[in-house]
C-alpha cells in the first residue's frame, strides 16, 4: 500500500533552476535535490534517515516522521522527473541501525520508489555500512559521465565532482533581515549538495571547511526557498 | 489624614504611618537592644494585646497600630481561611502577609514532624525575594522573635541550597522555578511536611501567565504534601479579583464549583494626579520618542527630588536616556535601568536609586514590581501606557504615602498618542483595570510539571489528575488531555508508535509510573522554568576598532542584545546601548564585539515598535473620544485641527463600526482599516488580507500596521475593484479568513513558528540553550522549525501543536481578540473612496520603511536577493 502521496506538481517559475558542472546541464530543485537530464538520474546527498529515532533512542523525543518526509519528498521528485535512476550521496541514514528501526510501512514505501530503476546508495561517514533492507546497489563512488558522485568532496580545488557531506548553508542579510537556508554551492567546475534529510541542519559557507573546496571566486548560490530555489550573490552572505 | 471605616477603630490619634525604611543593620541592632531594656512596653491597644509582648511593644515603638488589613488576615489565619489581599502600594502589604507566620513561628506552638520549613514566600523576582527578606529580617531583629529567614534563587550557592533542602529556615524566600526544583526532589514530603502558609507576592503579575500555571500546579503538590495548608495572595488591583480567589484554593469539584479564597480589599488612597505634558515643540505625526518635549521633561524632572521616567521599551530607555543627557545642563544625577544591562550595572543603580542619590532614573518595565525605590515623587511615562492598569501600577511607584496623590506626567510621543494618553488619563481616574483574557493553564507546562513529579516518586495517572485539576487554570483539563500529556512525557505523544521502548516513564508493579532512569531527572532540574530567553548574545566593549582579526581578549560586558539584532548589524554600524553609542565590529562565538563610536548620531534606528499592543480597554475609549467631537475641543491644538481635517476630507470612525479606506498614492493604490484593535491583532489582520487580495488579483505588494490602523498597498486599484463589484469589503473581512487563510499562513508563519519553539522548549522537547554549549548547540539541537514543520503535516492533532495554537491565540498572533473584531465589525464596514490619503491615515503611513514589512514567512526577501542578482547580472545593479 502505497501511503506516499506526491505532491501536486506546481507551476512555479522558481521551484527549479538551470545549473551547469564542467558543461553539463543540470537542474537543481528546491527541496534540494538535483536532475541529470542526460542521463536521467536523480542525485540527492544526506538523507539521515531515522535521525528522529536515532535521538529519541538518546531521551530527546523527535517526531519519528522524519523517513517519512525525507521518502514522500523524494516521491514527489521521481513523480516530476521520472528518472531511471537514484543516486544517494552518502549518509542516508544517520546511523548504521537506522534501517532496523524504520517502520515498516516506510520500508514498503522506500521499496515502491525502487522499483523500475536503478537506486544508488553511496556510503557515508554515518553509513559506512547500508543493511540489505534498503535494497539498491552500495558503492563509494561511482563515476558517470565524466563527474565523479561521492559523498565527502576531495580535499583542495578538485573538479569534475558532485558531492554531500558538509550540509552547506547560506545566510542571507538584506533589506534588514537575518534568513538563513540550506544551498546548493558550486563554481562550476564541483557542486556541494545541501542536506536533503527532514531534520537536517546547515554548515554556514562561509565556514573555514568551504574555502579550500572553491577558492574564493565564481562562486554560485542557490538558497532552498518554500516557494522557489533562489541564486544569490556571494556578497550578501554573512557568517554565523 | 481620613482613616477609611474598620471595625477596630484606633485609641489614639496616630502620626502618619510610613513604612519601614531600611537602616544600617549596626543602627537597627543597637536601636532595638537599646529599647528593649527600656521601660515597660506602653502597649495599651487591646488590639495588640493578643501579640506576643516583643512585637506588640515594637509596634508601640514606632507609634503604630496594626491596620484593619492586618488585623483581617491574622483573624483569617487562626481561621485558617485562605485569604487574598489587595491593596496599593504603601499599604504595608508584607507585614499584613508575614505577621501570623511570625506570631505563630515566634509562639512555638507547632509540632514538628518534617524539616520544619513553616512558611513559603513566593514571588515572581528574584530581587523581590532579597529585597524583602531585607524588609523582614530588620523588624524581626527588632522585634528580638526567635525566627529564621532565608532567601533561595537561582543565584543562592549551590551549598547553601543542598543545606536547605535539609534544613532549612522557619521562612524560606522564593522564587517559582526554585519551588519546582525543590518539589522535584524525592526528600519533598519531608521537607515541606511542616508547611502551615504559604505567601503569594505580586500575584496579580503572576497568576494569569504559564508561570503561574507551573506555580498553580505546584500549589496543588504543596497541598498534597501539607493538607493544612493556608495560602495568602498579595496583589496590586485588578479587574476581576475572583480568578486570583479562585488561584489560592482547592479546585475539588471543578465541574460544578469553583471555590474562592476570602478577599480583604484596601482602598485605594488619594487619587493620582495625572497630567499630560504639552511641549512647546509641535507634536510630530508619528515615533514614540517623545524627544519633541525633552526640554519640558528635563525641567520637570529638575523641579522634583526622584523621578521614575517609564518607557515601554528597551530601545525607547537608551534613546531617552542619550536625549536628557544631551541637555542636561545643570548635570543632574540620571541613571538607566533596563533588563539587558548587566546585572552588576542594575544593581548600581538600585542602590543609588534608595540612597537617594539620584534625580531620575529611565526605566522599562523591569521596575514595575513592588520594589521599594525610596522617595520617588513623579512618574513620567513617554510614550502611551498601553493600558490602564500598567498606567495605575506604575504611577503606584511615586509616593508611598497611602493618602497623598501620587503625581504622573504623561508625555505622548505622536497626535495619536495624545488620545491614547487621553484615555489611560480617564481610565486611571476612574480606578478603571484593563480586562485579563481568562486562560487556561497551558499543557506545555503541565507536560513539564508531570515530569518533575514522575522524578519525585512513582505517581498513580487517576491520582495525578485529580491533584492537577484541583489547581484553577486545569479545572478544566479533560482526562484525554491529561493521558496525552502523560503520553507525550514518556514517548513523545505521537500517532506513530514507534517509540514505546525508548519510552521515559514505566509501569510500576502497583499500577504506577515511574522515570526509566535517574538521567531523566537529572536533565529535568536542568531544564525547569517557563521563561525562555530569546537567545541573546553579551555585548562586549574592546579597545581597537575593525581589524581583520579581532583580539581574543575584550574589555567589560556591558550587557545582552538579542541575537536578531546583531544578526542584521554589518561591520561599521553604529548602535545606542548602556547609554552610549557604539560601533559593531564583529560576532565571535556568543558575543557581540563592539567599540566606542566616534559619533553621536547612531545609524541603526532605535526605533523598535513597541512591546505591548493597545489594550481593549483603552481602545474602546479611544474610539468613544473620537466619536465624541465635543471632547476634540479638549485635545492639543494639532490634535484637534487634525481631527477636524479628517472630517472635511473623510469621515471619524464612528465607535462601532470599522472605517476603511482606499486612495491612490504613487503608483499605488492604498487601503487602509482604523480596527483599534492594536498592533498584533492586526499584523495577523495584515497577513491574512494580503492573501486574500492575492487571490482576487489586487497584487498586494506589502502591508504596516500600528496600534489603531493598518495600511495595505498594491499594484491593483482596489478602489475600482471594489466600484465594479469584484472585491467585496464583507467578504473581505468576513469571519472565515480565521478558517482555512490563517491555517495555511500558520504553515509559513515564523511568529507561529517562535510560538511553537516556545512551547517545546518549556515541555521538554527540545533542551534549552546553555551559554557554554551554544556552538555546539548549533549542530547537535535541531532546529523547531523543521519539527514544526514534520508535525503539521504528519500529526497535526499533535499535543505541543494544539498547545502553541492556544498561546498563539492570545499572544503575538492575538488571534482571540481579531476574531472579536471580526465578529463585532460584521455589516459595520464604512467605506469611504478617497482620490488621496486622509489625515488620519498620514501617521501609519508614515510607519513604511521603519518597520519590517514580510519578514521571514515567505519568500519576498530570497525573490529580492535574486532579483538583484539578475540586475547585477544584466548590468543594472539596484544600489
Amino acid at each position: 500500500m502505497n501511503m506516499l502521496k506526491p505532491e501536486r506538481i506546481g507551476l512555479d517559475d522558481f521551484a527549479d533552476q538551470p545549473v551547469n558542472i564542467c558543461g553539463k546541464a543540470f537542474v537543481a530543485h528546491k527541496f534540494g535535490a538535483l536532475y541529470w537530464p542526460a542521463e536521467k538520474a536523480l542525485i540527492v546527498s544526506d538523507l539521515h534517515l531515522e535521525k528522529g529515532s536515532a535521538f529519541a533512542a538518546r531521551g530527546q523525543m523527535l517526531p519519528p516522521y522524519d523517513t517519512r518526509e525525507t521518502l514522500r519528498k523524494l516521491a514527489t521528485l521521481i513523480d516530476r522527473y521520472r528518472p531511471e535512476t537514484v543516486i544517494s550521496l552518502g549518509d542516508s541514514l544517520h546511523d548504521s541501525d537506522g534501517a532496523a528501526r524504520m517502520d515498516a510501512a516506510d520500508v514498503e514505501s522506500l521499496h515502491m520508489l525502487q522499483e523500475d530503476r536503478d537506486w544508488i546508495w553511496i556510503t557515508g561517514n554515518h553509513d559506512p555500512k547500508i543493511d540489505r533492507t534498503l535494497a539498491g546497489y552500495v558503492v563509494e563512488e561511482i563515476v558517470v559521465g565524466g563527474l565523479a558522485l561521492r559523498h565527502e568532496p576531495l580535499p583542495g580545488a578538485a573538479t569534475h565532482e558532485i558531492a554531500g557531506h558538509f550540509h552547506p548553508a547560506a545566510r542571507l542579510v538584506f533589506h534588514g533581515t537575518s534568513l538563513r537556508r540550506p544551498c546548493f554551492v558550486g563554481n562550476r567546475l564541483r557542486l556541494v549538495m545541501p542536506a536533503f534529510g527532514a531534520y537536517t541542519g546547515g554548515l554556514n559557507i562561509l565556514d573555514g571547511a568551504f574555502e579550500p573546496l572553491f577558492g574564493m571566486d565564481g562562486l554560485d548560490v542557490w538558497m532552498l526557498g518554500h516557494e522557489g530555489l533562489y541564486p544569490v550573490a556571494p556578497r550578501l552572505l554573512r557568517d554565523d | 489624614m481620613p482613616r477609611k471605616a474598620t471595625d477596630k477603630p484606633p485609641q489614639r490619634p496616630q502620626p502618619k504611618a510610613r513604612p519601614a525604611k531600611s537602616r544600617t543593620r549596626s543602627a537597627a541592632l543597637v536601636a532595638a537592644s537599646e529599647k528593649k531594656k527600656s521601660r515597660p512596653s506602653r502597649t495599651t491597644t487591646s488590639v495588640t494585646a493578643q501579640f506576643p509582648p516583643e512585637i506588640a511593644a515594637w509596634f508601640a515603638r514606632r507609634g503604630w497600630t496594626p491596620r484593619p488589613h492586618q488585623l483581617a488576615l491574622l483573624e483569617a489565619a487562626r481561621e485558617r481561611r485562605s485569604t487574598l489581599l489587595i491593596a496599593p502600594t504603601g499599604a504595608g502589604k508584607t507585614l499584613a502577609g508575614f505577621l501570623p507566620s511570625l506570631i505563630s513561628i515566634h509562639n512555638g506552638n507547632r509540632k514538628k514532624t518534617g524539616a520544619g520549613l513553616y512558611t513559603l514566600y513566593v514571588s515572581p523576582l528574584k530581587a523581590l525575594a532579597a529585597d524583602v527578606e531585607r524588609n523582614l529580617t530588620h523588624p524581626i531583629e527588632e522585634m528580638g522573635l526567635k525566627v529564621r529567614t532565608e532567601t533561595r534563587t537561582g543565584d543562592t550557592s549551590l551549598a547553601r541550597r543542598q543545606r536547605q533542602r535539609v534544613k532549612p529556615p522557619h521562612i524560606l524566600l522564593t522564587t517559582p522555578e526554585q519551588v519546582a526544583l525543590l518539589l522535584s526532589h524525592p526528600d519533598a514530603p519531608y521537607l515541606f511536611a511542616d508547611l502551615d502558609t504559604i505567601i503569594f507576592d505580586e500575584l496579580h503579575a503572576l497568576a494569569a501567565s504559564k508561570r503561574g500555571d507551573l506555580l498553580a500546579l505546584d500549589l496543588a503538590r504543596l497541598r498534597k504534601l501539607a493538607p493544612k495548608v493556608m495560602t495568602i495572595g498579595l496583589s496590586a488591583t485588578v479587574a476581576r479579583p475572583s480568578e486570583l480567589r479562585g488561584y489560592l484554593v482547592a479546585q475539588t469539584e471543578p465541574e460544578t464549583t469553583t471555590h474562592l479564597a476570602d478577599i480583604v480589599t484596601v482602598k485605594g488612597g488619594a487619587k493620582p494626579i495625572i497630567r499630560i505634558l504639552e511641549a512647546e515643540n509641535e507634536i510630530p505625526w508619528t515615533g514614540h520618542t517623545a524627544r519633541y518635549a525633552m526640554r519640558e521633561v528635563y525641567d520637570a524632572i529638575r523641579a522634583h527630588k526622584l523621578s521614575l521616567v517609564f518607557v515601554n521599551t528597551r530601545m525607547q530607555a537608551e534613546y531617552a536616556f542619550q536625549e536628557l543627557w544631551r541637555i542636561n545642563d545643570d548635570s543632574l544625577p540620571i541613571g538607566l535601568h533596563h533588563g539587558s544591562l548587566e546585572v552588576a550595572q542594575r544593581k548600581k543603580v538600585e542602590a543609588a536609586m534608595a540612597e537617594g542619590r539620584l534625580r531620575a532614573v529611565v526605566a522599562t518595565s523591569t521596575l514595575d514590581l513592588g520594589i521599594d525605590w525610596g522617595d520617588v515623587d513623579l512618574v513620567i511615562h513617554l510614550g502611551a501606557p498601553k493600558g490602564a492598569s500598567r498606567l495605575l501600577q506604575r504611577i503606584g511607584r511615586a509616593n508611598h504615602r497611602l493618602d497623598e496623590p501620587s503625581e504622573a506626567i504623561l508625555v505622548p510621543g505622536n497626535r495619536f498618542e495624545v488620545l491614547e494618553c487621553r484615555a489611560a488619563q480617564q481610565a486611571a481616574e476612574a480606578g478603571d483595570q484593563d480586562a485579563q483574557l481568562s486562560r487556561s493553564g497551558a499543557l506545555d507546562v503541565l507536560a513539564q510539571h508531570v515530569l518533575g513529579m514522575a522524578c519525585e516518586a512513582p505517581f498513580n495517572s487517576d491520582a495525578l489528575f485529580d491533584e492537577v485539576r484541583s489547581a484553577l487554570p486545569y479545572a478544566g483539563l479533560t482526562r484525554s488531555q491529561f493521558d496525552r500529556t502523560v503520553d507525550f512525557v514518556s514517548t513523545g505523544g505521537y500517532a506513530l508508535r514507534s517509540y514505546e521502548r525508548f519510552a521515559k516513564l514505566r509501569p510500576t508493579d502497583d499500577g504506577k509510573l515511574r522515570v526509566a532512569n535517574p538521567g531523566i531527572a537529572q536533565q529535568y532540574r536542568l531544564n525547569i522554568g517557563t521563561i525562555v530567553d530569546a537567545p541573546h548574545l553579551k555585548v562586549r566593549l574592546i579597545a581597537h576598532r575593525g581589524a581583520k582579526r579581532i583580539p581574543s581578549m575584550g574589555g567589560r560586558v556591558l550587557g545582552e542584545v538579542e541575537e536578531y539584532f546583531a544578526e542584521q548589524l554589518t561591520p561599521g554600524d553604529t548602535f545606542v546601548f548602556a547609554g552610549q553609542v557604539l560601533r559593531f565590529e564583529g560576532i565571535r562565538d556568543t558575543e557581540v564585539f563592539v567599540t566606542r563610536a566616534a559619533t553621536e548620531d547612531p545609524m541603526v534606528p532605535s526605533y523598535d515598535g513597541g512591546k505591548f499592543p493597545l489594550s481593549t480597554h483603552l481602545a474602546r475609549r479611544v474610539r468613544d473620544m473620537l466619536s465624541d467631537p465635543s471632547v476634540w475641543s479638549g485635545l492639543p491644538n494639532p490634535v484637534a485641527n487634525w481631527l477636524e481635517l479628517q472630517t472635511e476630507f473623510s469621515v471619524i470612525p464612528g465607535r462601532d463600526e470599522v472605517l476603511v479606506e482606499t486612495f491612490p498614492r504613487g503608483n499605488r493604490h492604498f487601503l487602509v482599516a482604523y480596527p483599534f484593535e492594536g498592533r498584533l491583532a492586526h499584523q495577523t489582520l495584515g497577513m491574512l488580507l494580503t492573501r486574500r487580495l492575492d487571490r482576487i488579483g489586487a497584487q498586494p505588494v506589502g502591508f504596516v500596521a500600528n496600534d489603531y490602523a493598518l495600511a495595505v498597498w498594491c499594484h491593483g486599484d482596489i478602489s475600482s475593484l471594489i466600484a465594479g463589484g469584484k472585491l467585496s469589503l464583507a467578504k473581505l473581512f468576513d469571519e472565515d479568513m480565521l478558517g482555512d487563510d490563517l491555517d495555511a499562513w500558520l504553515a509559513e508563519s515564523a511568529l507561529m513558528k517562535r510560538t511553537f519553539r516556545l512551547a517545546a522548549v518549556i515541555a521538554g522537547l527540545i533542551e534549552r540553550r546553555h551559554p557554554g554549549k551554544v556552538k555546539s548547540g548549533r549542530q547537535v539541537t535541531i532546529s523547531t522549525d523543521l519539527i514544526y514543520d514534520v508535525l503539521r503535516r504528519h500529526d497535526p492533532d499533535h499535543l505541543l501543536l494544539e498547545a502553541a495554537w492556544t498561546d498563539a491565540a492570545t499572544g503575538l498572533l492575538d488571534i482571540r481578540r481579531l476574531g472579536t473584531f471580526l465578529a463585532r465589525i460584521k455589516d459595520r464596514i464604512r467605506h469611504q473612496i478617497l482620490d488621496h490619503v486622509s489625515p488620519l491615515a498620514v501617521p501609519v503611513l508614515l510607519e513604511i520603511g521603519v518597520e519590517l514589512v514580510y519578514g521571514q514567512d515567505r519568500d519576498a526577501i530570497l525573490r529580492a536577493a535574486a532579483d538583484e542578482l539578475i540586475r547585477e547580472a544584466t548590468g543594472d545593479a539596484a544600489q
